[in-house]
C-alpha cells in the first residue's frame, strides 16, 4: 500500500513536447511509472519517448485511461490546464509549475473543491512511492521502499531527508511535496490523514517552513486523532519577518507564521521536533 | 512588489474610491508650488515604503505655502528606518471626524480574500489585532460571487457605523476589493479612511502590495517600480532566477532549495555563527549561476566565510562540483570557503574539490561547525 500514486497510476503528461517535460518524461518513465499519454494542445499525433501525445486532456482519459496527470506547463497557462484536467476526469492533479498568481490558484481551488478533485502542489516537487511510481521531479535513485510517510513544503530538504533515511537502511512508503506557494491543493492535514489510514505507512516525516498556520492545523490533528507517530522539522528559525525566503508562502508577516509557534505547536502534540535536518533520520530510528 | 502611499491610491480612485486631489514633488520648491494652487493647508508625506512614518517624522502638516516648503526641506533627504526618502506627497489637509480601517488581505487557512474593517483607523492594524482583536470585523469573500453589497453593509454595521453612511461605505469596500482582484495584490489597506468634517468618506492613506508572480499581465504596475528603493543585489539576484535576501550576519550561504537554505542559515545560528544571506540558487548548479550567486554575496562586506550547501539530485554532484571550481576561477574570493555537496555521486564530487584545496564537509553539522569556526576563531 501508499497513498496517491502507485502500480494502479495511469500518468498523462501535461505539457509533454515542452523542455522540461519531455526530460522528466524520461526520467519518470526509467523509474518504471506507467506513462499512458502526453498532452500538448495542437501537438496531437506526436510521440514523446514512445508516448502518444493527445491535443486534449479529455482523449487521453477516454482513449488511454489515464488517472492522474502531471502538469509541466509555464505558469501563465498552467490555472487552465489543471482545471482541463479536473474536467477531463481524473482523480489526481500533480501540478509541479513555480509562479502561478495567488488569485488564480484561489479560484482554482474553489473549482476543484466543488467537483471533488484532488491536487498535489503547484509549486512542489510532486510524489513518489518507491519502487511503484514517480509523478514529479524529484531524483527516484535516492529513494526505497519502507514504512516511513514523508509530507514536506520544500524539495531539496525532503531529498536530504529522504537519502539520510535511505543511507541508513529506512525506506518511504511514499514522500508527498505539497509546495511552497500560499494556496495549495493537498494540504498537512491531507496528507496526515491518509497516511494514518494506510497500512504500509509506520512513522510519518512533517517538514514545515515559516508562513500560514497549516503546520499549527496539523499538529491539533495530530493530537487529537494520530496514532502513528509524527517526525516535525521546521525550517526558518532565523528568516526575518516581512521577507519572502524564496517560496512565495514562506513569509512571516502581521507576526504570524514563525518557526517558534510551529514548533511549539507540534510539540504540544507530541511531534518530536529536529533541530536541523540530519537529525530528522535519527529521530526516525528512534521511534521506529 | 510594494507600492507607494500615492500610486496605491491612483490605483484606488481608479475604481471609484475617493481619495485627496494630491501631487508629488521631489523638491521643496515644488512643493511650495502645489501648496500656493491648493491654496489651503496641506500635509506633506513621505513617499518610502517602510510603516511608521508618521511616528519617525515623515509626515507633517503645512499651513501656509512657506511653511510647506520648509518641512520639505525637513522631509526629502531624510532617512527614514534606513530609507532615503525622494519623493513626497502633497495632500490637501483634511478635517478629520473620524478614523476607520479598511483592508483586504488573502487568507491562507480560508484560501479567500478577506475583508477587513475596524472602527480602530489610523492606527497599525496589526496593533489592533494584539490589543482588541474584537474590534476587527472580517468577510470572506467567494471568488466566484465577489463582494456582495450585504457583506459591506454587515462590516458597516459592526463598526458601528452611522446608517447614513452605509451605501457610500459599501461602495468603497467593493472598489477596494475590484482593485485587489483586478491589481493581482496580496494586500490592499486604507488606513485610515476618514469621516470629513464636511460628512463624506476619504481614503486618506493607502498601500498595496502586488503578487510579484501576476506582474507578467500588470506592465502598468510593473512600470512603478521604484528601483531605488529595492536592495540592488536582490535585483540582481532576480535577474538570474536567484532568490537573495541580505541578512546581518558574517557566514554567506549559497544553497539549492529555498527550505534546505532556510534550514541552512538555522544550523549556523544553531552552532554559534550568524547568517549573512538566504540564497537559494534554484535549479541546476551551473558554473555560470554559482558564479552569479557568489558576486551576489561577496558584495556584502559583512561576509567573512561562506558555506555552500548543495543537494545533487538529478544534477550529479560531480557537475555541481565542476561548476563550483570553475565559478571560483573566475570570482576569485578572498574568503574561506566550506562546501558540502550530497546526493547523486557525491564521492566524486567531493573528490574533485578536495583535488583543488577546497575545504569540504560531509555532514551539513560538520560543515556549519566548520565554517563557523572559520569565523570565530
Amino acid at each position: 500500500m501508499s497513498i496517491l500514486v502507485g502500480k494502479d497510476t495511469r500518468l498523462v503528461v501535461q505539457g509533454i513536447t515542452g523542455r522540461e517535460g519531455r526530460f522528466h518524461t524520461q526520467q519518470m518513465l526509467a523509474y518504471g511509472t506507467n506513462i499512458v499519454a502526453g498532452v500538448t494542445p495542437g501537438k496531437g499525433g506526436m510521440e514523446v519517448e514512445g508516448v502518444p501525445v493527445f491535443d486534449t486532456v479529455k482523449e487521453a482519459v477516454e482513449e488511454q485511461g489515464a488517472n492522474t496527470s502531471i502538469i509541466y506547463v509555464p505558469a501563465r497557462f498552467a490555472p487552465d490546464a489543471i482545471l482541463e484536467a479536473a474536467d477531463a476526469g481524473v482523480d489526481l492533479v500533480v501540478c509541479i509549475t513555480e509562479g502561478i498568481p495567488t488569485l488564480d490558484m484561489i479560484r482554482v481551488r474553489r473549482y476543484l473543491d466543488d467537483v471533488g478533485v484532488r491536487l498535489v502542489g503547484p509549486n512542489c516537487p510532486g510524489v513518489i512511492t518507491p519502487g511503484e511510481a514517480k509523478v514529479g521531479i524529484m531524483p527516484g535513485h535516492i529513494h526505497t521502499p519502507g514504512p516511513v510517510g514523508i509530507v514536506s513544503r520544500s524539495g531539496t530538504l525532503t531529498y536530504e531527508a529522504v537519502y539520510a533515511l535511505t543511507t541508513r537502511g529506512i525506506g518511504q512508503s511514499t514522500v508527498v511535496g505539497i509546495g511552497g506557494d500560499p494556496i495549495i491543493g493537498t494540504t498537512f492535514l491531507d496528507a496526515l490523514q491518509m497516511f494514518e489510514a494506510d497500512p504500509q505507512t509506520e512513522v510519518v516525516v512533517l517538514i514545515g517552513e515559516i508562513g500560514g498556520t497549516e503546520e499549527e492545523r496539523a499538529a491539533e490533528y495530530i493530537k487529537t486523532s494520530m496514532t502513528k507517530p509524527v517526525v516535525g522539522f521546521i525550517a526558518g528559525q532565523t528568516a526575518p519577518p516581512g521577507k519572502r525566503m524564496g517560496h512565495a508562502g514562506a513569509i512571516i508577516s502581521g507576526g504570524k507564521g514563525t518557526a517558534a509557534e510551529k514548533i511549539a505547536a507540534l510539540q504540544a502534540a507530541g511531534v518530536k521536533v529536529a533541530r536541523h535536518p540530519e537529525e530528522i533520520a535519527e529521530l526516525v530510528a528512534q521511534v521506529l | 512588489m510594494n507600492l507607494h502611499e500615492y500610486q496605491s491610491k491612483r490605483i484606488f480612485a481608479q475604481y471609484g474610491v475617493p481619495v485627496p486631489q494630491g501631487e508629488v514633488a521631489t523638491t521643496p520648491e515644488q512643493v511650495r508650488d502645489i501648496a500656493v494652487r491648493m491654496g489651503k493647508p496641506v500635509v506633506v508625506k513621505a513617499q518610502v515604503l517602510v510603516g511608521g512614518r508618521g511616528k519617525a517624522g515623515g509626515i507633517k502638516l503645512a499651513k501656509t505655502p512657506d511653511e510647506a516648503e520648509e518641512v520639505a526641506r525637513q522631509i526629502l533627504g531624510m532617512n527614514l528606518k534606513g530609507l532615503t526618502v525622494r519623493k513626497v506627497l502633497v495632500d490637501p489637509a483634511v478635517d478629520i471626524r473620524s478614523e476607520i480601517y479598511l483592508g483586504a488581505v488573502i487568507d491562507r487557512a480560508q484560501r479567500r480574500v478577506v475583508m477587513m474593517a475596524s472602527s480602530e483607523g489610523g492606527v497599525d492594524i496589526e496593533e489592533v489585532a494584539a490589543r482588541s482583536p474584537e474590534k476587527i470585523v472580517k468577510v470572506p469573500v467567494d471568488p466566484f460571487l465577489g463582494l456582495r453589497e450585504y457583506q459591506a453593509r454587515w462590516m458597516a454595521h459592526a463598526i458601528g457605523l452611522d446608517k447614513a453612511y452605509y451605501r457610500p461605505f459599501a461602495r468603497i469596500a467593493q472598489a477596494l476589493y475590484n482593485a485587489f482582484i483586478e491589481s493581482d495584490a496580496s494586500l490592499a489597506e486604507i488606513n485610515p479612511l476618514v469621516v470629513t468634517g464636511e460628512g463624506d468618506l476619504l481614503a486618506v492613506d493607502g498601500k498595496m502590495v502586488i503578487d510579484d508572480n501576476a506582474l507578467f499581465r500588470h506592465p502598468d504596475i510593473e512600470e512603478m517600480r521604484d528601483v531605488e528603493a529595492e536592495d540592488p543585489f536582490e535585483l540582481e539576484a532576480r535577474k538570474y532566477g536567484i532568490s537573495y535576501v541580505k541578512l546581518d550576519g558574517e557566514i554567506g550561504c549559497m544553497v539549492n532549495g529555498a527550505g534546505l537554505a532556510m534550514a541552512t542559515m538555522d544550523i549556523i545560528k544553531l552552532y554559534g555563527g550568524n547568517p549573512a544571506n538566504f540564497l537559494d540558487i534554484g535549479g541546476g548548479a551551473t558554473a555560470e549561476r554559482v558564479a552569479a550567486a557568489l558576486r551576489i554575496i561577496l558584495s556584502d562586506p559583512n561576509v567573512k566565510a561562506v558555506l555552500i550547501n548543495i543537494f545533487g539530485g538529478i544534477t550529479r554532484c560531480d557537475e555541481v562540483a565542476r561548476g563550483i571550481l570553475a565559478a571560483m576561477d573566475e570570482v576569485k574570493p578572498e574568503v574561506p570557503f566550506v562546501v558540502r555537496l550530497i546526493g547523486t555521486n557525491q564521492e566524486e564530487g567531493q573528490r574533485l574539490l578536495a583535488e583543488a584545496k577546497m575545504e569540504t564537509a560531509t555532514t551539513l553539522a560538520e560543515a556549519a561547525q566548520k565554517v563557523v569556526a572559520l569565523v570565530n576563531p
